[in-house]
């Protein structure tokens, strides 16, 4: 069954035409990516579904209701950590929950026990600066998780991170992700981390963006940690060669 | 995995010692240039002569060093009430800063020697002139800092507070409130320096006593060493609301010197 549906969405920001007849789905503990060029529109689509923008024609629904304005359906994760530089990473880790009204206690019971998963037990009284890009980004993730909204949005999570950096944060992520199933919709231009991490990828096209194809990614988990498979090496060329042709000139 | 090593306020004792040996030098070459040119204390009286007048009229300065002092904090309490209050109201209502802040801008623009006698007319020569000559020059900064401060917020805290479906009033909260803070400091600082200089200057115009009405006495009276004297006092209390403010942005900014930014 399906979580997040989006049938034939359309998007026009100040006469220019971002999103066109777009149509994808993300199931109940599914991670799905969508994969497209640098300015495709792949993050008005998370505009979207937190309710920055409005579409102008099409369907959203989230568990079979349709998207308002009041319903919090997603937990989102911003490119970079947007942690709050002046709270220490548990008060940063709560500020979701803060803004749903929970009391700084009892958020704050909700998210020591998750602390050590996300590598942060002993980071928790720091500040955001005292910690190293991939921790913070795990902050971030750990905000995002602890809203326990139905789908988490992410959005190139990994992208402000060294090349290291983001291969170890990758592999950890996809550890944390195994255990936990969350519901996953991945924003990213990077072929490899969504073939990694992904069961299904949409891959977009340039602007005005629709759906070029859709990528079922079979192959067992973890993939991540270990040589690359033939099979999924051959899939990450496959995928490159329709961005590469499909979406007109580019490179 | 950065460890975190606080500043020692050692350093911050070596990091003063130039400015200490700088303020030394010039009251030393003032002090010989006084004593090699015979030049009349009823003109220019020696740094020695200034302190000594410190020490001879310690009540009298005492005495009017403490209705200064009040007029600058309740002048200065206010003017931070009324930035305040409008900072927010103008954040939250775009028009209403188009509207008013010409009038604030105007405001700044009156001399202070104009405008100090005509308050001075309308509302005698009690606490209250003071306290709006005060306010009046230090709020702007502050203002300006304020709404500067919110609309520095970054913009990925504020989409990822409404992904969490914050409301205008918990984004003002959580987030533009704490983002205007270092900015805040910096108008706080500069509006510091202003205030009592402004509270003198009403006292000067009219006043039953201050600091400012020992400067006018001594001027009158031809003693340019009594008008230093009350100069070091008044100062010495702006010096010292400086360090105030600066030790209260410390505390209140803590996560700056945590991670050493």
């Amino acid at each position: 069954m399906s979580v997040l549906v989006m049938k034939n969405v359309s998007v026009t920001l100040g006469g220019t035409s971002i999103l066109d007849d777009v149509s994808l789905h993300v199931g109940q503990g599914e991670f799905v990516s969508i994969l497209g060029p640098s300015g495709a529109g792949k993050s008005t689509i998370f505009r979207l579904l937190t309710g920055a923008v409005e579409h102008d024609s099409g369907q959203i629904t989230c568990n079979g209701q349709p998207l308002t304005a009041k319903q919090q359906s997603f937990a989102f994760m911003p490119q970079r950590d947007a942690l709050m530089p002046w709270r220490r990473i548990i008060d940063n880790l709560t500020l979701g929950l803060e803004v749903q009204g929970i009391s700084r206690e009892e958020a704050r019971a909700r998210v020591t026990p998750l602390l050590a998963d996300f590598g942060l037990e002993d980071f928790a009284r720091h500040y955001p600066a005292q910690l190293s890009g991939g921790m913070r980004q795990r902050a971030a993730l750990l905000r995002t998780v602890v809203q326990d909204r139905p789908v988490l949005l992410l959005d190139e999570p990994f992208g402000a991170l060294d090349a290291l950096t983001r291969t170890q944060m990758q592999a950890w992520f996809e550890k944390r992700w195994r255990a936990a199933r969350w519901t996953t919709l991945l924003v990213t231009h990077d072929v490899r981390e969504a073939v990694a991490l992904s069961d299904r990828i949409f891959v977009l096209s340039r602007r005005p963006a629709h759906v070029l194809t859709e990528v079922q990614v079979p192959g067992p988990r973890p993939r991540l940690g270990r040589r690359i498979t033939p099979e999924a090496h051959a899939l990450e060329a496959q995928v490159l060669d329709i961005l590469l042709n499909q979406t007109g000139k580019a490179l | 995995m950065q460890s975190h090593a606080p500043r020692r306020s050692g350093r911050g004792l070596t990091r003063g010692i130039p400015a200490v040996l700088s303020v030394v030098s010039a009251f030393l070459v003032w002090e010989l240039y006084v004593h090699l040119s015979g030049i009349s204390p009823l003109m220019l009286p020696a740094p020695s002569r200034v302190l000594e007048q410190i020490v001879l009229n310690r009540a009298l300065l005492w005495d009017n060093t403490l209705p200064t002092l009040k007029a600058t904090c309740a002048g200065f309490a206010l003017s931070l009430t009324v930035a305040f209050v409008l900072s927010v109201a103008l954040d939250f209502m775009p028009r209403l800063r188009r509207a008013l802040f010409p009038i604030f801008v105007v405001s700044q623009t009156l001399p202070l020697v104009a405008i100090a006698p005509l308050v001075v007319l309308w509302f005698g020569f009690d606490l209250t002139p003071k306290v709006l000559l005060v306010a009046l020059v230090t709020f702007f900064p502050m203002l300006v800092a304020l709404v500067d401060g919110y609309s520095a917020t970054d913009t990925d805290i504020e989409s990822l507070m409404r992904s969490m479906g914050a409301t205008r009033g918990q984004i003002f909260r959580s987030a533009r409130f704490p983002s205007a803070l270092p900015y805040f400091f910096a108008g706080l600082r500069i509006s510091i320096t202003y205030a009592v200089v402004a509270a003198i200057f009403a006292e000067y115009v009219g006043a039953r006593a201050g600091l400012g009405i020992v400067i006018l006495n001594a001027k009158n009276s031809f003693r340019p060493d009594l008008v230093l004297a009350a100069v070091v006092i008044s100062s010495a209390l702006t010096l010292g609301l400086f360090a105030l403010t600066a030790l209260i942005q410390k505390l209140a900014l803590r996560w700056r010197e945590v991670a050493g930014t």
